[in-house]
């Protein structure tokens, strides 16, 4: 493994993230964008776990870091889509676009 | 060509050609199993760099708990089979060049990181030191100097545990569960 380096690994992780945002911009699902968050997570997630194989100041905090996010991750999708939920009672659909009440 | 290698290339091209099949889907039920595939090659990794509880609670919580809650989502909002929200070209467009401008600087930025020598210790810390260390016993944190710093200046890291942490995130889950329960209850009009 310490033959791989770890740049392989943040060019992966640099990849999952891009995805993430263009999957937030571009999409007008709102489970699409939450899809998005879910991806920019995960990019996050493998830097932490890298870092705590490859830098020996790091090897329980990445892990660490790596299990919160993953904590909270599964907290914010339910907040969201519980929103995402009530917003489809009050207007009968999921596109974002029409989440425009609040414009000035 | 190791083992190692090998290996971290076919997870790795699974885990990328999944994240783009999210991006490019347009149906919402084909993008969560894009979702799933990827995030499945995520956790493959992780038992890859050797975190194995990181990739079991990654295949436990996110996997059998996010991804299912994000399934009951599309079926609960669905407005019929294969409809599809369809994003315009020009949205395309302009999310193309910024992810692609995004991805540049990422990669850039990422060969300009230097990382102290790694340890030849192949393991990372299971399932044990890491429940010390969410108890607040500090003794299981690694002995080690801070990195980032010039050559010349040696600065030992602090021990350093996560009680504190551990009790947020363990409220912050109490509330998103009433929170979420709430926003997300069944509303009845009172017949009047």
């Amino acid at each position: 493994m310490n033959e791989l380096g770890i740049q392989p690994f943040f060019i992966l992780s640099a990849f999952l993230f891009v995805c993430g945002v263009v999957c937030i911009a571009s999409k007008r699902n709102a489970i699409g964008v939450l899809m998005g968050v879910e991806l920019v997570l995960n990019a996050a997630n493998i830097n932490l776990v890298a870092f705590a194989r490859f830098n020996p100041a790091f090897r329980l905090d990445g892990q660490v870091f790596a299990l919160m996010v993953i904590v909270l991750a599964a907290a914010e999708a339910a907040v969201a889509l519980a929103i995402i939920l009530n917003f489809y009672n009050n207007h009968a659909t999921v596109d974002v676009d029409s989440a425009d009440e609040l414009k000035g | 060509m190791t083992l190692p290698i090998v290996l971290f290339a076919i997870v790795a091209t699974i885990t990328a050609i999944s994240a783009l099949g999210v991006v490019l889907a347009r149906n919402v039920v084909r993008m969560a199993v894009w979702l799933l595939f990827t995030l499945v090659g995520v956790s493959l990794l992780y038992f890859l760099l050797g975190a194995e509880f990181a990739g079991t609670v990654q295949l436990i919580v996110y996997v059998g708990g996010t991804l299912i809650l994000i399934v009951f989502g599309v079926m609960l909002t669905a407005q019929g089979p294969l409809r599809e929200l369809r994003t315009r070209p020009a949205e395309w467009l302009v999310g193309g060049i910024v992810g692609a401008l995004l991805f540049g600087l990422l990669v850039t930025a990422s060969y300009q990181i230097a990382l102290p020598p790694p340890s030849t210790d192949n393991t990372l810390p299971g399932p044990g030191p890491l429940g010390l260390t969410f108890l607040g016993v500090t003794e299981t944190s690694p002995t080690a100097n801070v990195s980032g710093l010039p050559d010349d200046v040696v600065v030992p890291r602090k021990p350093v545990a996560y009680l504190l942490p551990f009790e947020i995130v363990s409220v912050h889950l109490l509330v998103v569960l009433i929170g979420a329960a709430y926003l997300a209850r069944a509303k009845r009009r009172v017949k009047a």
